[in-house]
């Protein structure tokens, strides 16, 4: 039980190393995988949502939260997958085609991650066809799509439309966001949601899974 | 004719030594540019910046494209000659596709200074053309600066601009964002400072010479200057969205005066972008003219510095603005009319003997201690900061000195009861003292300390390290 409290304190002041040591040594002591997700993980990392929500956290504060989150899973994760078990929901993320600006998709992947979900991170510049292969390949609930650009929103609507053509589209719930993208595009091209910042997409993902279950 | 001159300049003391010689509209070097314009000659004039409304940019939709840039310079030149401004800069900003294919902007610079040509011939309106192109070349991980296709496209899109009818050539680079963005996001200063003050000044001065080159290659095309956009309106932008401390991106602002100085040694001429926040200090040491927007650019983001950001400018921006419909025409056209009229009460103040003195200190009294950010930007932080950057011989002790002098205008504003603080911007700008005084004293000192973090980030060779 002091290691899972030493892990959530470690994770929420952001302290990767001593995140680390805490997770070895709950394993050591016979503590599951699962349960250390669960009780102490997601649980700092919503602390750490609601520190930041309330500003007395800023980005960085998270980050390195979920920074601490991320070396704790790498733990985790072999153990998981060796027992048979698997994080349930997987989001797939990108910039679209033609843009290169993924600071904010940075941030919505990292809260996604801090928020317990499997975060499959497609990069910069991804084409429509990329993001069908990924929710073939890695059958995600969830695929969230940034641009910055005006011109670049409309690859949002061509990467929907790849994913209609391909048959998958039903699979998947689709967020969009970004500077210029507002709820009424979102409408617009198809997508199911649209959040105009990271905290809010996260929110998001959690209210449209489970209205899917 | 001005063409730029391919000098190196290494600037030890400021150009203008005293903040009541610091003012809107005049500066010891001005700009004549274009189509008989001086800029910082003794009057603000508006730089209008437009683009297009979502769309999609492809063979087919390229005439609507042509059609949308036709409608704006008609648009916005027809209410700047109903206005009668005195003189007016257009700037085009090319976005992404158009440089990725050079042709493009080529294309559309050539139609813009077409319309220029006209409304100068016809009603002797002054004006000149900016023209900015993307800086593309992140498009690989970790960036190429200074080889591959990327780069070869942006320098070609640089020259078949220049040869299309630009008047100034500029371009808000993108050396050292790849570390930046990172060290930005996880609030490390380290990284920070080794971005803004390694790696970004490096390209710079790489850059800067060679869109000085291409200048010197086609005379009446002037080096006009960079901006930090991507470090420090990054920072600014956060900020506002409560995801940075204000403190950090106003230290980060400060400390990019430095890297954005590195076009000016270079040979620039000015003026420096509109978004460069740090203008002011470029202003300072160099003498030569900038352009800023504030209040007048909220169609374009939000700023905490709407009025003090025009207290030492020699253009006044909108940024950019889409070209959508308004009632009382499309906003281009529409933020024309609001530049249009900021001017003119500029100028008019300035015409009676102490006015611009009196209107700047308005501008700034207005916004300095609402927020860090604004703080470091009055004349008299300016010129600290300028100072602090001239006192030192090499862009990392330059950086360093920039970010000490903008933390002690804070903790000065702090202490004197003008600057309020949350708990947690505090706790910042103590973490930032702090983190200053453990930085190193030289900069491969602190390369080697972070080689292990952010090596595989950025391309040595790009940097000639």
């Amino acid at each position: 039980m002091s290691q899972s409290k030493d892990l959530y304190e470690a994770i929420l002041n952001g302290d990767a190393k001593k995140a680390h040591a805490a997770t070895e040594a709950a394993l050591a002591a016979g503590t599951a995988p699962m349960d250390l997700i669960q009780n102490s993980m997601v649980p700092a990392m919503d602390e750490v949502g609601q520190l930041f929500e309330a500003e007395e956290y800023f980005v960085p504060e998270l980050l390195l939260a979920g920074r601490a989150m991320k070396s704790t899973m790498e733990l985790i994760k072999p153990l998981l997958s060796a027992s048979g078990q698997k994080m349930k929901l997987r989001v797939v993320i990108g910039t679209v085609k033609g843009d290169l600006h993924d600071i904010g998709k940075n941030i919505v992947a990292s809260m996604l991650e801090g928020g317990g979900f499997e975060v499959i991170d497609l990069g910069t510049d991804v084409s429509p066809e990329s993001f069908v292969a990924a929710v073939k390949d890695r059958d995600p609930q969830v695929v969230c799509m940034s641009a910055l650009l005006t011109v670049t929103m409309p690859a949002m609507k061509l990467t929907i439309d790849a994913l209609t053509t391909a048959g998958v589209r039903t699979q998947v719930k689709v967020l969009v966001g970004g500077a210029p993208v507002t709820q009424q595009y979102a409408r617009e091209i198809g997508a199911d949601g649209y959040s105009e910042n990271a905290n809010g997409a996260v929110g998001l993902v959690r209210k449209l899974l489970v209205e899917t279950q | 004719m001005i063409t730029s001159e391919r000098t190196i300049r290494n600037y030890s003391k400021l150009a203008i030594p005293s903040a009541d010689l610091l003012l809107y509209g005049i500066c010891p070097h001005p700009l004549k540019c274009g189509l008989g314009l001086t800029i910082g000659g003794g009057a603000v004039f508006p730089e209008v910046n437009f683009t297009l409304p979502p769309m999609n940019m492809t063979d087919e939709t390229w005439p609507e494209v042509v059609a949308h840039y036709e409608q704006m310079a008609e648009q916005i030149l027809r209410r700047a000659a109903s206005l009668a401004v005195p003189g007016i800069v257009l700037e085009f900003e090319l976005l992404p596709p158009m440089t990725e294919r050079p042709e493009w902007g080529a294309e559309l610079t050539a139609l813009l200074k077409q319309h220029l040509n006209a409304y100068h011939d016809k009603f002797h309106l002054a004006a000149a053309l900016r023209v900015t192109p993307t800086d593309i070349r992140d498009q690989v991980k970790p960036p190429l600066m200074r080889t591959g296709p990327p780069w070869e496209r942006l320098k070609r899109s640089l020259e078949l601009c220049a040869e299309a009818g630009a008047d100034i050539l500029s371009i808000e680079s993108i050396g050292g964002k790849e570390v930046h963005d990172q060290a930005l996001m996880f609030g490390d200063f380290r990284g920070i400072v080794f971005a803004l003050g390694v790696l970004a000044p490096r390209d710079m001065s790489w850059l800067w010479g060679e869109i000085g080159d291409i200048c010197g290659r086609h005379p009446g095309v002037v080096a006009g200057g960079d901006s930090a956009c991507g470090f420090a309106n990054t920072a600014m932008q956060l900020a506002h969205q409560k995801m940075l401390p204000e403190v950090l991106a106003a230290v980060v602002r400060s400390m990019s005066a430095v890297r954005s100085l590195a076009a000016f040694e270079q040979g620039a001429l000015g003026p420096s972008k509109d978004c460069a926040y740090e203008g002011p200090v470029l202003k300072a040491i160099t003498g030569y003219p900038i352009s800023m927007e504030g209040k007048s650019a909220s169609c374009a983001h939000f700023s905490p510095l709407g009025n003090i950001a025009a207290a030492m400018c020699d253009l006044w921006s909108n940024e950019s603005v889409q070209n959508v419909r308004l009632l009382s025409g499309n906003a281009p056209e529409v933020f024309t009319e609001l530049l249009a009229y900021d001017c003119r009460l500029m100028n008019s103040a300035a015409a009676s003997a102490g006015g611009a003195l009196q209107m700047r200190s308005w501008m700034v009294s207005s916004d300095e201690w609402l927020s860090p950010q604004a703080a470091v930007l009055s004349p008299e932080a300016t010129l600290k900061i300028a100072t602090a950057i001239v006192g030192a011989d090499s862009p990392y002790p330059r950086t360093l000195a920039a970010g000490r002098a903008a933390v002690e205008i804070l903790k000065d504003g702090v202490a004197r009861g003008k600057l309020h603080l949350s708990r947690k911007e505090q706790q910042w700008l103590t973490r930032i003292d702090e983190a200053l005084d453990a930085l190193p004293k030289d900069e491969a000192a602190l390369m080697r300390d972070l080689e292990s973090h952010y090596g595989s980030l950025y391309d040595k060779a790009s940097y000639g390290l």
